[in-house]
Protein backbone atom coordinates (compact mmCIF):
# COMPACT_ATOMS: atom_id res chain seq x y z
CA UNK A 1 0.00 0.00 0.00
CA UNK A 2 1.17 3.27 -0.47
CA UNK A 3 2.51 5.80 1.70
CA UNK A 4 -0.17 8.21 2.37
CA UNK A 5 0.59 11.55 3.73
CA UNK A 6 -1.19 12.11 6.64
CA UNK A 7 -1.27 15.08 9.19
CA UNK A 8 0.33 14.32 12.42
CA UNK A 9 -0.80 14.61 15.87
CA UNK A 10 0.98 17.63 17.90
CA UNK A 11 3.95 16.12 19.64
CA UNK A 12 4.57 17.59 22.76
CA UNK A 13 8.20 18.36 21.68
CA UNK A 14 6.90 20.57 18.56
CA UNK A 15 3.97 21.70 20.00
CA UNK A 16 3.90 25.31 21.17
CA UNK A 17 1.62 25.00 24.14
CA UNK A 18 -1.01 27.78 24.72
CA UNK A 19 -0.63 29.83 28.07
CA UNK A 20 -3.55 27.35 29.42
CA UNK A 21 -1.62 24.23 28.97
CA UNK A 22 1.68 25.94 30.21
CA UNK A 23 -0.25 26.86 33.55
CA UNK A 24 -1.82 23.18 33.68
CA UNK A 25 2.02 21.74 34.10
CA UNK A 26 3.17 24.84 36.14
CA UNK A 27 0.39 23.98 38.86
CA UNK A 28 2.26 20.40 39.06
CA UNK A 29 5.57 22.19 39.02
CA UNK A 30 4.45 24.37 41.99
CA UNK A 31 2.84 21.53 43.70
CA UNK A 32 5.56 19.55 43.61
CA UNK A 33 7.72 22.70 44.63
CA UNK A 34 5.32 23.57 47.59
CA UNK A 35 5.95 19.96 49.12
CA UNK A 36 9.32 20.37 48.95
CA UNK A 37 9.00 23.49 50.69
CA UNK A 38 7.19 22.18 53.73
CA UNK A 39 10.40 21.41 54.27
CA UNK A 40 11.76 25.08 55.34
CA UNK A 41 8.02 25.14 57.49
CA UNK A 42 8.79 21.84 58.71
CA UNK A 43 12.27 23.23 60.43
CA UNK A 44 10.75 26.39 61.34
CA UNK A 45 8.38 24.21 63.80
CA UNK A 46 10.82 22.06 64.73
CA UNK A 47 13.38 24.32 65.40
CA UNK A 48 10.80 26.76 68.31
CA UNK A 49 9.97 23.23 69.35
CA UNK A 50 13.36 22.58 70.41
CA UNK A 51 14.84 25.50 71.57
CA UNK A 52 16.41 29.60 71.18
CA UNK A 53 19.81 28.08 69.91
CA UNK A 54 17.67 26.10 67.18
CA UNK A 55 15.69 28.72 66.35
CA UNK A 56 18.58 31.13 65.44
CA UNK A 57 20.17 28.86 63.24
CA UNK A 58 16.74 28.84 61.50
CA UNK A 59 16.63 32.51 61.42
CA UNK A 60 20.28 33.16 60.27
CA UNK A 61 20.28 30.53 57.33
CA UNK A 62 16.54 31.06 56.02
CA UNK A 63 15.51 34.67 56.75
CA UNK A 64 18.71 35.91 57.64
CA UNK A 65 20.77 34.80 54.54
CA UNK A 66 19.93 36.14 50.55
CA UNK A 67 19.79 32.42 50.01
CA UNK A 68 17.10 31.73 52.02
CA UNK A 69 14.76 34.85 51.46
CA UNK A 70 15.28 33.95 47.68
CA UNK A 71 13.98 30.24 48.23
CA UNK A 72 10.99 32.27 50.56
CA UNK A 73 10.17 34.31 47.55
CA UNK A 74 10.21 31.39 45.45
CA UNK A 75 8.13 29.14 47.79
CA UNK A 76 5.39 32.77 47.96
CA UNK A 77 5.61 33.19 44.20
CA UNK A 78 4.89 28.95 43.64
CA UNK A 79 2.38 29.44 46.56
CA UNK A 80 0.31 32.05 45.04
CA UNK A 81 0.44 30.74 41.70
CA UNK A 82 -0.62 27.29 43.05
CA UNK A 83 -3.20 28.95 45.13
CA UNK A 84 -4.99 31.35 42.15
CA UNK A 85 -4.77 28.66 39.78
CA UNK A 86 -6.33 26.03 42.32
CA UNK A 87 -9.29 28.37 43.05
CA UNK A 88 -9.63 28.41 39.08
CA UNK A 89 -9.30 24.60 39.08
CA UNK A 90 -12.43 24.57 41.69
CA UNK A 91 -14.39 26.98 39.21
CA UNK A 92 -13.37 24.44 36.74
CA UNK A 93 -14.78 21.40 38.32
CA UNK A 94 -18.05 23.20 38.50
CA UNK A 95 -18.01 22.65 34.56
CA UNK A 96 -18.05 26.30 33.90
CA UNK A 97 -15.14 28.15 32.21
CA UNK A 98 -13.75 25.91 29.66
CA UNK A 99 -14.12 27.74 26.55
CA UNK A 100 -10.52 28.45 24.82
CA UNK A 101 -11.42 32.60 25.60
CA UNK A 102 -13.01 31.87 28.90
CA UNK A 103 -9.73 29.95 29.85
CA UNK A 104 -7.89 32.51 28.48
CA UNK A 105 -8.98 35.33 29.91
CA UNK A 106 -8.50 33.59 33.41
CA UNK A 107 -5.15 32.58 32.81
CA UNK A 108 -4.70 36.66 32.90
CA UNK A 109 -6.54 36.75 36.14
CA UNK A 110 -5.11 34.06 37.97
CA UNK A 111 -1.29 35.14 36.88
CA UNK A 112 -2.10 39.19 38.01
CA UNK A 113 -3.59 37.90 40.90
CA UNK A 114 -0.70 36.14 41.99
CA UNK A 115 1.40 38.82 41.13
CA UNK A 116 -0.52 41.30 43.06
CA UNK A 117 -0.77 38.93 46.28
CA UNK A 118 3.36 37.78 45.65
CA UNK A 119 4.39 41.56 45.69
CA UNK A 120 2.08 42.73 48.39
CA UNK A 121 2.77 39.81 50.92
CA UNK A 122 6.54 40.89 50.01
CA UNK A 123 6.12 44.90 50.81
CA UNK A 124 4.11 43.90 54.46
CA UNK A 125 7.19 41.07 55.01
CA UNK A 126 9.82 44.16 54.34
CA UNK A 127 7.64 46.64 56.52
CA UNK A 128 7.09 44.43 59.28
CA UNK A 129 10.92 43.54 59.44
CA UNK A 130 11.63 47.49 58.81
CA UNK A 131 9.94 47.54 61.97
CA UNK A 132 11.33 44.76 64.04
CA UNK B 1 -28.85 -1.57 30.60
CA UNK B 2 -29.63 -4.51 28.32
CA UNK B 3 -30.73 -8.13 28.47
CA UNK B 4 -27.55 -9.80 28.19
CA UNK B 5 -25.88 -12.00 30.93
CA UNK B 6 -23.90 -9.03 31.32
CA UNK B 7 -26.31 -7.10 32.79
CA UNK B 8 -27.01 -9.73 35.74
CA UNK B 9 -25.17 -6.65 38.21
CA UNK B 10 -28.16 -4.18 38.76
CA UNK B 11 -26.55 -0.01 38.51
CA UNK B 12 -26.75 -0.09 42.09
CA UNK B 13 -24.17 -2.77 42.61
CA UNK B 14 -22.04 -1.75 40.11
CA UNK B 15 -21.86 2.18 42.04
CA UNK B 16 -21.37 -0.08 45.68
CA UNK B 17 -18.03 -2.18 43.03
CA UNK B 18 -17.33 1.73 43.02
CA UNK B 19 -14.91 0.57 39.97
CA UNK B 20 -11.38 -0.93 39.51
CA UNK B 21 -9.79 0.74 42.67
CA UNK B 22 -12.47 0.03 44.66
CA UNK B 23 -13.09 3.74 45.81
CA UNK B 24 -14.40 5.42 43.45
CA UNK B 25 -14.39 9.11 43.95
CA UNK B 26 -12.96 9.02 46.42
CA UNK B 27 -9.28 10.67 45.90
CA UNK B 28 -10.16 12.93 43.37
CA UNK B 29 -13.15 14.06 45.92
CA UNK B 30 -10.80 14.32 49.27
CA UNK B 31 -8.05 16.38 47.28
CA UNK B 32 -10.80 18.90 46.61
CA UNK B 33 -12.17 19.00 49.93
CA UNK B 34 -8.37 19.61 51.35
CA UNK B 35 -8.11 22.35 48.70
CA UNK B 36 -11.39 24.04 49.93
CA UNK B 37 -10.17 23.54 53.64
CA UNK B 38 -6.75 25.15 52.32
CA UNK B 39 -8.05 28.26 51.27
CA UNK B 40 -8.77 29.75 54.54
CA UNK B 41 -6.38 27.71 56.40
CA UNK B 42 -3.15 28.58 54.78
CA UNK B 43 -4.16 32.61 54.52
CA UNK B 44 -5.02 32.85 58.27
CA UNK B 45 -1.80 30.68 59.05
CA UNK B 46 -0.28 32.70 56.90
CA UNK B 47 -1.08 35.38 58.92
CA UNK B 48 -0.06 34.23 61.72
CA UNK B 49 3.66 33.62 60.51
CA UNK B 50 3.34 37.02 59.36
CA UNK B 51 2.59 38.67 62.57
CA UNK B 52 5.84 36.88 63.85
CA UNK B 53 8.20 38.41 61.07
CA UNK B 54 11.03 39.43 63.18
CA UNK B 55 10.30 38.12 66.13
CA UNK B 56 12.69 36.37 68.35
CA UNK B 57 12.15 32.96 70.08
CA UNK B 58 9.69 33.95 72.91
CA UNK B 59 7.77 35.59 71.07
CA UNK B 60 7.02 32.38 68.47
CA UNK B 61 6.43 30.44 71.70
CA UNK B 62 4.08 32.62 72.96
CA UNK B 63 2.26 32.89 69.96
CA UNK B 64 1.79 28.86 70.24
CA UNK B 65 0.51 29.06 73.48
CA UNK B 66 -2.42 30.09 71.88
CA UNK B 67 -4.99 27.49 70.96
CA UNK B 68 -6.21 29.35 68.35
CA UNK B 69 -2.96 29.51 66.84
CA UNK B 70 -1.97 26.15 67.66
CA UNK B 71 -5.14 24.68 66.40
CA UNK B 72 -5.01 26.81 63.22
CA UNK B 73 -1.20 25.10 62.72
CA UNK B 74 -2.40 21.79 63.49
CA UNK B 75 -5.36 21.93 61.22
CA UNK B 76 -3.12 24.05 58.42
CA UNK B 77 -0.23 21.49 58.37
CA UNK B 78 -2.31 18.55 58.21
CA UNK B 79 -4.54 19.65 55.35
CA UNK B 80 -1.55 20.34 53.62
CA UNK B 81 0.59 17.49 53.74
CA UNK B 82 -2.73 15.24 53.10
CA UNK B 83 -3.72 17.41 50.25
CA UNK B 84 0.33 17.22 48.97
CA UNK B 85 -0.08 13.17 49.37
CA UNK B 86 -2.60 13.36 47.60
CA UNK B 87 -0.75 15.19 44.75
CA UNK B 88 2.27 13.86 44.31
CA UNK B 89 0.57 10.54 44.32
CA UNK B 90 -1.54 11.18 40.85
CA UNK B 91 2.39 12.76 39.64
CA UNK B 92 4.48 9.58 40.55
CA UNK B 93 1.34 7.72 38.90
CA UNK B 94 1.55 9.52 35.69
CA UNK B 95 5.34 9.63 35.04
CA UNK B 96 7.02 6.41 37.40
CA UNK B 97 6.80 3.49 35.13
CA UNK B 98 6.64 0.55 35.87
CA UNK B 99 4.68 -1.65 38.84
CA UNK B 100 7.88 -2.03 40.75
CA UNK B 101 9.26 1.19 40.67
CA UNK B 102 6.06 2.86 40.99
CA UNK B 103 4.90 1.03 44.08
CA UNK B 104 8.92 2.01 45.42
CA UNK B 105 8.65 5.43 44.79
CA UNK B 106 4.95 5.79 46.29
CA UNK B 107 6.12 4.04 49.31
CA UNK B 108 9.01 6.00 50.18
CA UNK B 109 7.33 9.69 49.27
CA UNK B 110 4.02 8.78 51.61
CA UNK B 111 6.51 7.53 54.05
CA UNK B 112 8.65 10.74 53.89
CA UNK B 113 5.62 12.71 54.33
CA UNK B 114 4.28 10.91 57.33
CA UNK B 115 7.53 11.05 58.95
CA UNK B 116 7.43 15.12 58.13
CA UNK B 117 3.81 15.99 58.46
CA UNK B 118 3.84 14.42 61.97
CA UNK B 119 7.15 15.83 62.88
CA UNK B 120 5.58 19.28 62.19
CA UNK B 121 2.61 18.60 64.43
CA UNK B 122 4.36 16.96 66.82
CA UNK B 123 6.58 20.53 66.84
CA UNK B 124 3.29 22.10 67.48
CA UNK B 125 2.01 20.08 70.12
CA UNK B 126 4.90 20.24 72.26
CA UNK B 127 4.95 23.81 71.51
CA UNK B 128 1.34 24.37 72.75
CA UNK B 129 1.89 22.33 75.79
CA UNK B 130 4.95 23.76 76.59
CA UNK B 131 6.57 26.49 78.87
Amino acid sequence: MAQVERPLSPHLQIYRLPLTAKMSITHRITGVGLGIGTLVLTWWLIAAAMGPEAYATFVKWVPGFWLGKLVLFGFTVAFFVHFCNGIRHLYWDTGRGFLPQESAKSDVVVLVCAGILTVLTWVVAFVLMGRA
Amino acid sequence: MGKSNSALRNPLGRVRGLGSAKDGTHHWFLQRVTSIALIPLTILFLAAIFSLVGADWAQVRTAFHNPFVAMLGLLTVGSLFWHFKLGIQVVIEDYVHGEAAKLLTLFAVNGAIYVVGLAAMLSIVKMFLGD
